[in-house]
């Protein structure tokens, strides 16, 4: 069953075309991994899916709704979560606070809101930090506060931009087990990443993007193999690992 | 009006290009520069175009130590703050300056700017004409000084690229102060400029400043030539609009033309995004 | 001499209510509006020449300027807010727009009211909103004021008040979160409006006459944002707290330099600075973050280092 489809996505910024044409369906349960060249578009393309940008042709379809257009709270009450590549915490609001904002999505009451938060904040390691202020944290605890604040609106789908980058060995470690015990608990994901071990290890399937086109599908040993995507990397220095 | 219109505004884009901060208290050192002609003319007689070469360095320094001291701190703060600063700067100066000077209107009465000529069918005033010339004057040679020097191509880099221009080992700080030191030394000079014409009085700066925000934003928030060229367009359209229209009209539509601009186009008829 | 201080402390709640109201969409979320006196006048002279044209009671009359008010709020919200204008530029949008109320009451009054407007004495009663004593004017922005600290509280405490404390910190990230931005913008600028403009009521009861700087002036937009930025945006007793402080400057400038203009706007310029450099979030702001310092540091906590 696919939660997600993308068709024929197409976008430009003035003379410069950042999405070109893509389609792609995300199944339900599945771990999907975008990756590419820097530039090739990925980040766009989340910008398009969860509605702060307007693709210029193609529609997005999210469990069976056509939702092209629709602004980013909407698809958040839809189910569609996401986080940010360079984190986007509420600087002067604590921890806490920074979740339960999330946790409102479906709940009303602030006491509510609080428990589930700070169930999730247990989840992703910071129920010690709750009451820090989000300006404070170090740059791991940040990216595991972004984690946070989109799990704590119960999305059906998550859309993980870079999440596991600028963490140090443990605590991408740790991030790979989390996202892995989400997927065992229903939630399915999408995935940017550059950390090349994490989404190999992590993704049923891939996507490769160049130049904002699609050139390549499969899972991560096809994907590893493929000579479009040696060639795309080729003159950066991406070890493409080799399963685990 | 319209050559000193455009001095104003290009200062204020100076500042706004390179440090991103909207200065509110543009118009309380217009006044400044108004009463310090006005003074040396009143205690030394001295010719209000002659005080340029006083009026010019002294808000040049006055802009450079108000930024060192006051400005610099909130250049990492909200943006919001940063406009309440400003605010809090003009707030004081200006009510300084009527605590000194008191809130009387005074008119600088020299005999040999009160002449005018006719040209064709429209009067122009001396006073006017000459402001005109020394306010392009002086707006080409700021636009040369960041054309051509290396300070000025500096300032350009700083504007444009902040972290490029760190990179190249261009030390940022004193970039602001040179910057808004010349920013400032223009609204200063704009104000002598108009002394001899217009009235003088701590409140005038208010009036200046708005017309000068609706002419930065219309050209292009930064946008050197864009507060040019906008500030004689509204120059021009203010002197034939005052023809058919009182004025408070004028002033009204200014406003409306402020905010609608600001809703549709904020980057300016000549481009150049703000953020 | 008493009177004076019934004055006074009219004067600081009148304030201190004008300040929550606008802290509620300039503090809470986020929206610093330097043009509040367009509301503020719009109250005042919808219940004003309601009264003295159509005999409108002033109570209801205050009911109906904040009706009004609520209207240009909506009229303007729904343009800076749709057309993404924020921070500095939806100030300066509101200030022109207060500006250009301003401009065009002059025009307007220059033939029907030269001298402004100037409401008749009816005599000393509760019905006609209008007191011989200071007394009863104190009582009701008492209450007034005291029925909007405990809307901010409420606010404060649900999640609503969270929802704009997102949106002032960061509107893309809400946004993700399920925050519908315009719409709670919308929100706060509605409640806001609507209470500064009954503000512009009180004070037309109060002095009975009205022009058109007392209404839509410079000086009305930024008293009324002084207190909460002094005191602290976005809290609930911040605008109270920098109403407080903001008399107490005026009144002791006015003892010891006199009565001469604008003295007190000097130092309340002066004073605007330092906050803004010292204390950006105001007074209680900075409280809370001295005591948040503390705290970690009597209970250990270490930054940074591993899971807690």
């Amino acid at each position: 069953m696919a939660m997600l489809k993308v068709k024929r996505l197409t976008k430009a910024f003035g003379g410069l075309v950042a999405i070109k044409d893509l389609s792609f369906e995300l199944k339900k349960g599945e771990i999907l991994g975008i990756i590419g060249p820097n530039g090739a578009g990925k980040t766009t393309l989340f910008n398009l899916i969860t509605g702060y940008l307007k693709p210029d042709r193609g529609e997005i379809h999210f469990g069976g709704e056509n939702v092209t257009g629709l602004r980013p709270h909407e698809m958040c009450k839809r189910g569609l979560a996401r986080t940010f590549q360079i984190t986007q915490p509420f600087a002067n609001l604590t921890v806490l606070e920074n979740v339960r904002i999330g946790a409102h999505n479906r709940i009303r009451s602030s006491r509510e809101a609080s428990r589930e938060a700070l169930r999730i904040l247990e989840k992703v390691g910071l129920y010690g930090k709750r009451e820090e202020l989000a300006s404070v944290l170090s740059i791991g605890h940040r990216k595991s506060l972004e984690l946070g604040k989109a799990l704590a609106t119960k999305p059906e789908v998550i859309l993980l931009d870079e999440v596991v980058g600028g963490l140090n060995s443990k605590e991408a470690d740790d991030m790979i087990k989390r996202l892995r015990m989400l997927r065992e608990e229903g939630t399915t994901i999408l995935l940017i990443e550059h950390v090349m071990k994490a989404i190999m290890s992590l993704s049923d399937r891939i996507v490769v993007i160049h130049y904002g086109e699609k050139i390549a599908e499969g899972n991560p040993m096809e994907i590893s193999k493929d000579p479009k995507v040696i060639e795309a990397y080729l003159g950066e220095e991406y070890v493409l690992a080799k399963g685990k | 009006m319209g050559g000193v219109y455009s001095l104003v505004a290009v200062g204020l884009s100076l500042i706004f290009g390179v440090m991103r901060i909207i200065n509110f208290a543009h118009g309380s050192f217009m006044m400044l520069g108004m009463f310090t002609t006005y003074w040396l003319y009143v205690f030394l007689g001295m010719d209000p175009y002659l005080s340029l070469l006083f009026s010019i360095p002294a808000l040049f320094l006055i802009g450079l130590l108000v930024e060192r001291f006051v400005i610099d701190k909130v250049l990492s703060a909200p943006e919001h703050n940063q406009l309440l600063l400003t605010l809090g700067i003009s707030m004081f100066i200006e009510n300084f300056a009527l605590f000194l000077w008191s809130p009387n209107y005074r008119t600088m009465d020299i005999p040999y700017t009160n002449k005018a000529f006719t040209v064709g069918l429209v009067m122009i005033s001396f006073p006017k004409v000459i402001a005109f010339l020394f306010a392009i004057l002086l707006t080409v040679a700021v636009y040369y000084f960041l054309k051509k020097t290396d300070l000025g191509k500096a300032i350009r880099a700083a504007s444009e690229e902040k972290e490029g221009a760190l990179t190249v080992g261009i030390n940022l700080k004193r970039i602001y102060y040179v910057a808004f030191g010349i920013g400032t030394a223009c609204v200063g000079a704009a104000g002598t400029l108009t002394a001899p014409f217009f009235y003088v009085n701590p409140h005038v700066g208010g009036i200046f400043v708005i017309t000068a925000f609706v002419i930065v934003v219309l050209g292009g928030m930064g946008n050197f030539i864009g507060a040019l060229v906008g500030g004689l367009i509204i120059g021009l359209a203010e002197s034939v609009a005052a023809a058919f229209i009182p004025g408070q009209l004028k002033q009204f539509i200014i406003y409306l033309i402020f905010i609608i601009v600001l809703l549709f186009k904020p980057e300016g008829l000549f481009g150049r995004s703000s953020d | 001499m008493g009177r004076y201080f019934v004055h006074l402390a009219t004067t600081l709640l009148f304030f201190g209510y004008l300040g929550m109201a606008w802290n509620i969409l300039g503090g809470y979320a986020g929206q610093f509006s330097f043009g509040h006196a367009a509301f503020f006048g719009i109250g005042a002279f919808t219940s004003s020449l309601l009264q003295l044209h159509a005999g409108v009671n002033p109570w209801i009359g205050m009911f109906l300027a904040g009706i009004a008010g609520l209207m240009v709020g909506l009229f303007i919200g729904y343009l800076c807010f749709r057309y993404g204008l924020h921070g500095p530029y939806f100030a300066l949008a509101m200030l022109a727009l207060a500006e250009m109320l301003r401009l065009g009451a002059i025009q307007w009054m220059s033939t029907r009211y030269p001298l402004g407007i100037n409401l008749p004495i009816l005599g000393d009663s509760l019905l006609q909103f209008q007191f011989r004593s200071k007394v009863p004017y104190y009582y009701i922005i008492l209450i007034m004021t005291t029925a909007v600290l405990y809307l901010t509280h409420s606010i404060e405490s649900r999640r609503i008040g969270l929802y704009f404390k997102a949106i002032r910190e960061n509107e893309d990230a809400a946004e993700s979160l399920g925050v519908p931005g315009f719409k709670m913008k919308m929100i706060a600028m509605s409640i806001s409006s609507f209470l500064t403009a009954m503000g512009g009521t009180f004070y037309a009861q109060y002095y009975l006459t009205l022009d058109e700087e007392a209404a839509f002036g410079v000086a009305v937009s930024i008293e009324v944002l002084l207190g909460p930025i002094i005191g602290g945006a976005g809290t609930v007793f911040g605008p109270l707290i920098g109403a407080g402080i903001l008399e107490f400057l005026s009144e002791t400038t006015r003892n010891l330099l006199g009565g001469r203009s604008g003295i007190h706007l000097m130092v309340y310029g002066a004073i605007l600075i330092a906050v803004i450099i010292f204390l950006p979030n105001g007074i209680l702001g900075g409280l809370k973050s001295i005591s948040r310092r503390y705290t970690r540091k009597s209970e250990g906590i270490q930054e940074g280092y591993g899971d807690a």
